[in-house]
Formats: C-alpha cells, structure tokens, sequence
C-alpha cells in the first residue's frame, strides 16, 4: 500500500443470495418562499440559507450525515436527500420519510436567516415533481443488480411495466390545458422524451444508463429509474419499489417475460397518465393494443405464479401483491375509494374532490392547486398529507420510532453501517474527512483511503482499526 | 426497528399489521374536519401562493 494511496487489502465481495438487492432512493425537494411582500429573492439565494447549518456543520453543501445518507444542493437549488444503500423496504422507507424531517429541520434556520437579511417568508419544501410553471424536478429509485452483458436490452424490457405502473403508483395531479383541466395519473409523466439514455437533465429518460453502480463494476449495476412520482405515501413507496424489485427478481433469474414491447412509449406514457379511466389503450410493437390495466395485470399475475418458487414467499410480497391487486382493480372498476389510504394519486383525488365540492368550484380554481402543494408540504404542521396520517386517513408501513430512530442511525445490514459509524466518529473526534458512496477517508498527508466495494458488506477490519484510532484520540489520529 | 434480519433476508415477515381503515362515514367526517381547519390557509392569496411557486428543473 501506498501512503496515501486507496489500500490495497480489500476483502472479498461477500457472497450474496440472488434476491438480496440494495435499494436506494434520490428525492429532489421543491422550495418554495412565500414572502409576498418582500423583494425578489431568487431560488439560490433561499438555498443558501436553508443550508447554512449543513455548511456549519460540513463544510460544504454536499455531505454525508451520520444516518449515511447524502444530502446537498442540486441542480436548479433543489435540496436533495439520497438515502442510504438499504437492503430491506422497511429500511428504505423509514431512510426516505427520515430525509423528509432532516430536510425540514433546515426550515426554520433559513426563515431566520432571510428574516435578518431582511425578507419575512415562510420556507415551503414539497416533495412533488413540478413547480407552478412547469418545471419538472425527480424522484430518482437505485437498484442494485448484476452485471450482464446484455444490460441495455435487460434495461429496456423494464419500459412497459414503467410506462404503466403509474395507474397504481403515481403521485396524481390537476393537469391545465387550454382547453380545461383533468385529474392524472402522474405529473411526471409529460415531461419523459425518451426510454434510455445516459443524459438527464438535457435529455429526460426514464432510465438513465450511465454506469456508475458505486460497488465493484465487475459484479454490479445500477438500475437508475428515474420516470417515477415522488411518493408522500409509504404504502406507495411499499408499492413502486416493491413491485419493481419482483419484476427484477424474474428478470434476474432469467425467467421469461411476456413481450410487452410498446410501439410508442413516449406516446404511451402520456395517454396513461391522461386517461383516468383506465380504457385507453397502448399500441405494442406487435400491433396489439392493450390498456395499462391490462399490462399491469399481466406481470402481476407473472409475479403471482412465481411466488412459492423463484420469489420466496413473505408477508411483505404478500402485502406488495395485494395492494397492487387492489390498485389494479381501483382503476378497472372506476372506484378509487378502494385505495384512498394506501396509493397517492388517490388519496389525492378524493381530497381535491372533496374541497372541490365544498368551495362548488371548476378543478382549474387556484385554491386547489394550492391544495396539491399543500399535501406535498413535508412540514409536520403545515403538510397535509402528515395530517392525513395523522388522523388515520393515510396508511403507514413504518412505525414513526423507526423513522425517527433513521434520522441519526444508518441501515444496519448494509455498508452504510460502516459509512454511518465513520462519520459520526470522524465529527465526534473533530478530524476532517472526506467521504463518497464507496470511500472513507481522514483528511490529512498520509492516511489512506478506505475503499468499500461491495455495499451488502456491513463490517470491515480496516474500519474497526480507523474508528478505534478516531476514539482514542480526539485530538489526532494514528 | 425492524432490520434484524441478520440471516440476510431482504424482507421482514413480522411487518406490523397496517391499521384497519376508518369506517367510510367517520372517514369523511375526518376529512372534513381536516379541510375545515386548513380551509383558511388554503384560501388566503391562493392564486398568488402558487404562481409564486417557480423553480428551475432539476434532473
């Protein structure tokens, strides 16, 4: 080993069993000053001083925190909370709704802060997909799977189970056209242009192929599926990244999909989403046209006959299948109420529904789009989905302790174990450090670089021996 | 917290149980209660709150 070089001595990649997948999930939040009576104030500038502690406290507006997990500021001043590697759907969605209060905290430091600098507003952070003038931002889902050679052709048979789970896993949304306003499936699904691509900002896929599996690129590649809603709904994440995993599972075990090819998909993403009724239709590329229900139905019930053999039987796949079942027949039988606690798009509906009928207004009145901002609100007070949660009106799938205790302790399964353990150490013991998904490293001449490759590793020699010397001296290490 | 699963299995088969959903009746009630209490906050320069809502895309 070199001094200072990455060492040398990197153990194994663990031996994993071929359903064990790590999940990960990238939400950029909207932010939003509501300061009517103040000055200009652009997006950055408000950016700037929501994240003033993290600078305090980092050094930077890009850090990893203690919980392992990465939080900076993204393109467009967009906050942006990426989870921790996790190994469990229960890890995912305690790390994600973590995120949301982490992210929150921020607001009430950045209220100060304008306020001194002489701009009285109040800070609103949505979890959603689009801004008042169209502008679209994402939810990003990681899935860690094999290497293969054939990966773009593996990648693109995912595209009509992406292009159709919206009718169960979308966010919902008020669409205005010209010639009036509808409610759809998903507000993100207008602003996709193409299937795959490496690009995302200039170009929007809804994979995006760039190879950067952070774990041993021999072994690994990530599945980065960025087409997706962001989901307020835990149910619904359960749901999005559950059904995806076991569409993956299949797919990974080499078993047959049926050819579901879309002629269009551009096409077919946005007759989808506009088509609450579930009866439009997409064109296959074999000149079939089948409606999304329809495309659900046939890799669900795929799923289905493979549960007992090549996906293991538990009360979580149990619970996936069942909701997805549910939200398929929701759709089919026009009677959204049949998931009203559990999917987005439908919570969302009998919301705007009900308020709509109260104010006896058109769907285009403002006072309901400022409905839907309002139940993207991650604020505990203010965010109307936490109240619906609240009041037992929307379906959990996490206790709020686990959630709360995800705040400050990373996945315990998984190599955020180690990242998490390091950070805390490196900030209690006041030494600098640099830290990325697959690197820890004191700051300083000599020191090396830890590299961890495989992220199913949650224990390391080399980490135990760099956080021993960070505990026993405060003051310097080695 | 459920991530015990020491034996390397991705899922928890000891998932609570999700909370029986309201009956439809007292549903509705709830909800709105719940409109009631947000109605003020929604109204107040709602057209204005939104249109101010404008940020550049992300990725």
């Amino acid at each position: 080993m070199l001094p200072g070089g990455v060492s040398a001595d990197v153990p194994p990649p663990l031996d994993v069993p071929g359903h064990r997948r790590i999940f990960g999930l990238e939400t950029e939040f909207g932010l939003h000053l509501d300061a009517p009576n103040a000055r200009a104030v652009t997006p950055e500038e408000v950016a700037g001083h929501l994240f003033h502690s993290v600078v305090a406290w980092g050094r930077s507006s890009n850090v990893f925190l203690p919980n392992a997990s990465r939080l900076y500021i993204d393109v467009g001043a967009h906050p942006e909370y990426a989870t921790a590697e996790c190994d469990s759907l229960t890890d995912l969605i305690a790390s994600d709704k973590a995120g949301e209060r982490i992210v929150h905290d921020l607001v009430a430091e950045g209220e100060q802060r304008l306020a001194d600098a002489g701009v009285e507003g109040t800070i609103h952070l949505y979890k959603n997909n689009v801004d008042s003038a169209g502008n679209s931002y994402g939810c990003h889902e990681n899935y860690l799977v094999r290497r293969r050679a054939d990966f773009r052709a593996f990648a693109s048979a995912l595209l009509p189970f992406l292009v159709t789970r919206q009718i169960v896993t979308g966010a919902g949304c008020i669409t205005r056209t010209p010639g009036g306003a509808h409610f759809s499936f998903s507000p993100r699904a207008d602003h996709m242009w193409e299937g795959m691509s490496s690009a995302t900002t200039r170009s929007r896929p809804m994979i995006n192929t760039r190879d950067e599996p952070h774990a041993n690129a021999e072994l690994y590649r990530r599945m980065h599926v960025i087409v997706g809603d962001s989901s307020m709904s835990e149910t619904t994440t359960l749901l999005k990244v559950g059904a995806t995993d076991l569409i993956l599972r299949l797919m990974e075990a080499r078993l047959p999909l049926p050819d579901l090819t879309l002629a269009k998909e551009m096409q077919a993403i946005r007759d989808v989403a506009h088509d609450l009724s579930g009866q439009a239709t997409v064109e296959l590329a074999d000149g079939r046209r089948l409606t999304a229900v329809e495309v659900q139905q046939t890799y669900l019930d795929l799923v289905r006959s493979h549960v007992g053999g090549a996906i293991e039987p538990t009360a979580e796949v149990e619970r996936i299948l069942d909701l997805w079942q549910r939200g398929l027949d929701a759709v089919r039988n026009q009677d959204p109420s049949a998931v009203d606690t559990e999917l987005d798009w439908a919570i969302k509906l009998r919301l705007i529904e009900r308020y709509q009928e109260r104010l006896a207004c058109r769907l285009e009145d403002p006072r309901l789009a400022r409905l839907e901002l309002a139940y993207h609100d991650i604020s505990p007070e203010r965010g109307l989905f936490n109240r619906l949660v609240r009041d037992g009106l929307a379906a959990t799938v996490v206790p709020d302790a686990a959630i709360e205790r995800a705040r400050t302790e990373p996945p315990a399964t998984t190599r955020a174990a180690l990242r998490g353990r390091f950070v805390s150490a490196a900030v209690a013991a006041g030494q600098d450090f640099t830290v990325d998904w697959v690197h820890l490293k004191i700051a300083g001449g000599a020191k090396r670089t830890i590299l961890l490759k495989d992220p199913f590793r949650n224990t390391d020699e080399r980490v135990d021996v760099l956080l021993e010397a960070l505990e026993q001296s405060s003051a310097q290490v080695d | 917290m459920p991530q015990t699963h020491a034996t390397g299995q991705p899922y928890e088969d000891d998932a609570p149980e999700p909370a029986p959903a309201p009956a439809k009746a007292e549903s509705t009630d709830a909800l709105d209660s719940l409109l009631d209490e947000i109605d003020d906050s929604l109204q107040t320069n709602a057209e204005q709150f939104v249109r101010s809502f404008v940020q550049k895309g992300g990725q």
